[in-house]
């Protein structure tokens, strides 16, 4: 019976204590941004791993989100609706919502999860007790260059995946509906306004900062020995997915 | 010298450590022993600052652990070098770019300084073929030694020892326990070692700390453990799990 009632109280405590843990990483973050330049080298690699190894994941998801999207708008348009019109969905879906969230959400399963099993095995081999006994900051060391990368790195992304979105919408549509690269442009400019990509660009900061540091988090404070770090994974991408749709919500209530 | 006061500690809701209390002097080899979770690998994490006492004091040159601030402390480590139980070698660098590592963070070291540390350290543990290997291609043994030279490469005051010789064959063993006591002639290095191989205890010693259930049960020297009535120390020395705490000897 006490453990039918406290089980949750339980659960409400640990994940208050979670959020507190977790803004207390972020300030020992801040901290070690003094150290940034003696893990510059570090930075520019996990930049590498974080940015120049997604490019070909983005490319292809974007590619098709633009694609489908223009599928479902051809699918959706009538008679009475002019087939340029189909550069103006794709172009807003994709700059406001689809390149963000899809490159959000996939770079949650290949980047939050890698960092979070790398540093999660790390703890759970005492290699970040060996970088303390050193007298290395493990967060200057090991979390400031993977935020950072991300942060910078995400809106590369988001740049990427809105060319290739918009791209594979033309081609859709051009081979669904015949619409010519002119219309489909003119369409495009119809309701395009520059802070359309901007927002897009805002989102991108965020999540990359969110993803980054909520896989740094549950790497960095892994428990357990294998079976720890595969919780830790997956936990990892659960909680960055709902974030992530989260902060998708809250941006858009503010900005737009 | 190591000091420590009334040392007190509780993981998760688990007292571990039950008010502590024992000094290390200057040079000498101090050796903790004691059955597996007795506490042993939490203390010495308390010697280092990689957990803080909930109550207690470890001080280490005068200076309280527990109150010093994060430069403070990463100043204090300097002094320290640990070796610990499984090597922590860092997986994505090979043994060479561990030990430089380790030296990087001393500014006075130049690359062709690093360099040269790098093989005196590993020339030590008789280890030099192996800079240019990854952690996953060393042995158990190998991977002791290369953590053994990062922690002496930075000519630490203290060292620290956690289980150095655990799983280990009986030949290892005892090139790990010559390596102890030649790092303690060489470099004059206060070291504490926390083990539950007796053998180390009778080759390496200059002191000896049994701990039973986080409290100190046996604290002087190894000739007097041996020679030791008291039924927990008894019980530990001879291994006899059949001997009743308590019963007369």
């Amino acid at each position: 019976m006490f453990r039918v009632i406290f089980y949750p109280i339980r659960g409400i405590i640990q994940f208050f204590e979670g959020i507190g843990r977790y803004f207390l990483l972020q300030l020992m973050l801040f901290r070690s941004f003094t150290s940034w330049r003696l893990n510059l080298v570090n930075t520019v690699d996990q930049m590498m791993l974080i940015g120049a190894r997604s490019i070909p994941i983005i490319i292809l998801t974007s590619l098709f989100s633009g694609m489908v999207t223009a599928v479902q708008s051809a699918y959706q348009f009538s008679s009475f609706i002019p087939s340029y019109y189909v550069g103006s969905v794709v172009g807003e879906s994709v700059l406001l919502e689809l390149a963000p969230m899809i490159t959000g959400l996939v770079l949650t399963g290949r980047v939050g999860a890698t960092i979070t099993a790398e540093i999660g095995t790390m703890r759970v081999t005492e290699q970040i007790d060996a970088l303390e006994s050193l007298s290395f900051d493990p967060v200057g060391y090991l979390v400031l260059p993977r935020v950072l990368a991300g942060t910078i790195m995400f809106p590369f992304l988001i740049i990427i995946a809105d060319f290739f979105g918009v791209f594979g919408g033309w081609v859709s549509a051009n081979a669904q509906m015949n619409v010519s690269l002119f219309e489909f442009i003119k369409g495009f400019k119809q309701w395009f306004t520059p802070w359309d990509a901007w927002f897009g660009l805002i989102k991108a900061v965020t999540f990359g900062f969110a993803i980054t540091s909520i896989a740094c988090y549950h790497g960095f404070y892994t428990k357990g020995g294998a079976q720890g770090v595969g919780k830790a994974t997956t936990i990892t991408v659960v909680v960055s997915c709902v974030t992530i749709v989260f902060l998708d919500y809250v941006l858009a209530a503010l900005f737009l | 010298m190591i000091r420590v006061e009334n040392l007190y500690k509780e993981l998760g809701s688990k007292p571990v450590l039950k008010g502590l209390s024992f000094d290390v002097r200057d040079g000498e080899t101090f050796v903790v022993i004691g059955k597996s979770g007795s506490g042993k690998s939490v203390l010495l994490k308390h010697l280092i600052g990689l957990l803080i006492a909930d109550s207690g004091i470890v001080m280490i040159d005068g200076e309280n652990i527990g109150e010093l601030s994060f430069k403070g402390l990463q100043r204090l480590r300097r002094k320290i070098g640990m070796v610990f139980q499984s090597g922590a070698l860092f997986d994505s660098m090979t043994v060479g770019e561990n030990i430089a590592l380790a030296l990087s963070s001393k500014k006075e070291f130049t690359k062709w300084t690093v360099k040269e540390k790098v093989k005196e350290a590993l020339e030590i543990v008789d280890l030099a073929e192996a800079e240019d290997l990854m952690p996953s291609e060393l042995s158990g043994g190998m991977k002791k030694r290369a953590g053994f030279a990062r922690a002496i490469a930075l000519d630490p005051q203290y060292i620290l020892y956690d289980e150095p010789t655990t799983g280990l064959d009986p030949v290892m063993t005892d090139m790990i326990n010559r390596l102890m006591i030649k790092f303690k002639q060489q470099k004059e290095i206060t070291s504490v070692i926390v083990t539950h191989e007796l053998r180390i205890v009778r080759d390496v010693a200059d002191r000896v700390l049994l701990l039973n259930e986080g409290k100190v049960a046996f604290n002087g020297l190894p000739a007097e453990i041996e020679k030791s009535e008291d039924p927990v120390v008894r019980q530990f020395m001879t291994g006899d799990s059949t001997l009743a705490i308590g019963e007369k000897i």
